[in-house]
């Protein structure tokens, strides 16, 4: 049995792409301690998902594929990773840093009685052991850590790690295994599922256009009659953040926010960046009327391209920004859709 | 209904963290509960306050964790216990899930724990899930509603976020929630709240109070470090009309070769 798995996540059997990423990082740990790769897939009906891990990098996949395990949940998921890891007791277990990989390896951490490296950013072998990279608070500080017990857990974050050019051609084994546990015997049930905004996702972005406290600062807008103070300040930040959806657009970008903007009701909480929101590594970060708080730069200070739009020319967000622009947002950011649309042949 | 709340006293967000000598220093700045926990609080009191519940506030630490305690009985927890001991000096996730769980138990009688997301310090987002699974409890994490808890029934359904949109989800009492933001804003202790957590009497309980021994924790940190320095020039884009300078900066932005 191969040492190095990792853990394909998926929902409605679907992949997620950040799950091949685990595979290109084992494929290089498989490298150094020897061996093949076997990735594990559980859910229902995806066999699929099987042929495109081999051509992924996979040399094994272990498949569940039963109604008991359509949907995630931690009872039996933990159970039967938990059996198939101690029966053949693997070194590294890989899992992406989505809400169920980070779950999974808590809970499986527990039956197999070892330790999670979570939110992963650097990995290498010492000694036949993982010497892993995590950033801490927020990324104010980087620490090392290792797994003193086996198997080690180890979530990865997302865009840390490359994955394999897929090969169409490539193929490997297939092992099919069945769920330990029966469902009447699983206290958990999912009972409905409501889409969440369409879009790009933050985390998966490798450009993100964000909003601040400056978005709601137009002068010239009037809101209409009949608005209260506060309701007038949202409506003026929803047509802000309007120019930023439209930039956004145009780049195939996602939407960001700080949480001055959130906390001031402009846009939901799931777009907020920063230490209390998600914690983001794009190619390029466009900073639209953020100031640059310490705990908002925690959030995003590893964007390879920052881009900073801002009134103040005193704000700390130019001092890690590539390229700085002071003006006026509502001026700047319509003109640069239309410039980006030109260039992009859109 | 008896419900506990586990927080943690932790840097306040705007703490600027160096590493010197292989560990984290935050200056002067001042520790506070760990911003997370406090939603924590807030779903467990509207719990309480719901069932005619009581909560009790539990943190693992040193004298000055009793502060984190101190603001959720000010926010108005009715009971609070401090987790002392030596042997904790260096925990991971899954020493202070094994903690926590010890202390749930010798509590007795808990419907429901609750837990924030992550401690903004380690951010490893572990222990909620973990501290389930050593209770044998359902784990619900990432909750941003309780729709309902059913106490005759002894059920629970909630809503749950998820990278593709929101999961409603039931399932049996006693369980292990962790909250999100979403939740929405916790509230600001009262007058009479600070002014009870000032007077209030924590008791400390020690590793053998839990009736533990030998906990070994399975992750080691050798070292702790400064993020590299961000190495950046700032090139200021001007121009005479903000299209002359989304021109220029929309060309400098298709030569880094990231689009």
């Amino acid at each position: 049995m191969n040492k190095i798995w990792v853990y394909i996540d998926q929902f409605k059997g679907q992949p997620l792409a950040t799950s091949w990423e685990g595979l290109g990082a084992a494929k290089t740990l498989a490298g150094q301690l020897g061996g093949g790769v076997t990735a594990l897939i559980f859910g229902k009906g995806v066999e699929p998902i099987a042929s495109q891990a081999f051509q992924y990098g996979a040399d094994e996949v272990l498949l569940a594929d039963d109604s008991s395990l359509e949907d995630y949940r931690s009872e039996p998921y933990t159970a039967l990773l938990a059996k198939l890891a101690s029966e053949s007791a693997p070194e590294v277990i890989l899992f992406p840093t989505t809400t169920r990989g980070r779950e999974l390896s808590a809970m499986a951490a527990i039956d197999l009685n070892t330790g999670v490296l979570p939110d992963v950013i650097g990995l290498e072998v010492v000694d036949g052991s993982l010497l892993a990279t995590r950033p801490i608070y927020a990324g104010k500080l980087m620490c090392k850590v290792k797994c003193l017990t086996k198997p080690q857990l180890v979530t990865l974050r997302g865009r840390a790690f490359a994955k394999l050019l897929l090969d169409a051609s490539r193929t490997g084994t297939l092992t099919k295994v069945s769920p330990v546990m029966g469902e009447a015997d699983i206290p958990t049930k999912v009972e409905a599922y409501a889409a969440g905004e369409a879009g790009v996702s933050l985390t998966d972005a490798s450009v993100i256009v964000s909003g601040g406290r400056g978005v709601s600062n137009n002068p010239k807008l009037t809101p209409p009659a009949g608005m209260d103070e506060k309701q007038a300040e949202i409506w003026k930040a929803q047509q802000g953040f309007k120019l930023v959806e439209e930039l956004a657009q145009v780049l195939h970008a996602a939407v960001g926010a700080s949480r001055a903007a959130v906390d001031a009701g402009y846009i939901p909480y799931a777009h907020q960046v920063g230490q209390t929101g998600k914690v983001v590594s794009p190619d390029m970060y466009i900073a639209c009327g953020i100031s640059g708080a310490i705990q908002h730069q925690a959030g995003m200070r590893t964007s390879k391209v920052i881009v900073a739009i801002n009134r103040d020319p005193e704000a700390p967000i130019f001092k890690l920004a590539r390229y700085g622009v002071v003006g006026d947002l509502y001026a700047i950011l319509p003109a640069l859709s239309e410039a980006f649309r030109k260039r992009l042949g859109k | 209904m008896k419900i506990v709340v586990c927080v943690k006293q932790v840097p306040d967000s705007a703490a600027k963290l160096v590493a010197i000598d292989g560990k984290a220093n935050w200056g002067d700045s001042p520790l506070i509960i760990n911003p997370w926990d406090e939603y924590a609080v807030e779903a467990a009191l509207q719990q309480a306050e719901a069932h005619n519940g009581t909560v009790i506030a539990v943190t693992i630490g040193g004298e000055g964790s009793k502060e984190a305690l101190k603001h959720a009985l000010a926010m108005g927890c009715a009971e609070a216990i401090l987790i002392s001991d030596e042997a904790l000096a260096q925990v991971d996730s899954q020493v202070t899930a094994r903690v926590l769980a010890a202390a749930i138990k010798k509590v007795g009688e808990v419907d429901l724990a609750f837990l924030g997301r992550q401690a903004i310090d380690t951010d490893t987002g572990l222990t909620a899930a973990q501290t389930a699974r050593l209770l044998g409890w359902p784990a619900l994490t990432l909750v941003s509603v309780i729709t309902g808890v059913d106490t005759a029934a002894r059920t629970i359904k909630v809503e749950k976020s998820a990278e593709e949109g929101r999961l409603t989800v039931s399932t049996k009492l006693p369980a292990v929630l962790s909250i999100v933001k979403d939740f929405g804003e916790p509230r600001y202790p009262s007058f009479m709240g600070i002014r009870k957590a000032s007077r209030a009497v924590i008791p400390s309980w020690s590793l053998a109070d839990l009736g533990l021994s030998g906990l070994k924790a399975n992750i080691a940190w050798p070292e702790i470090m400064n993020p590299p320095v961000r190495q950046v020039t700032t090139e200021m884009i001007t121009g005479s009309t903000p299209e002359e300078i989304a021109g220029i900066l929309a060309d400098k932005i298709m030569a880094e070769k990231i689009l």
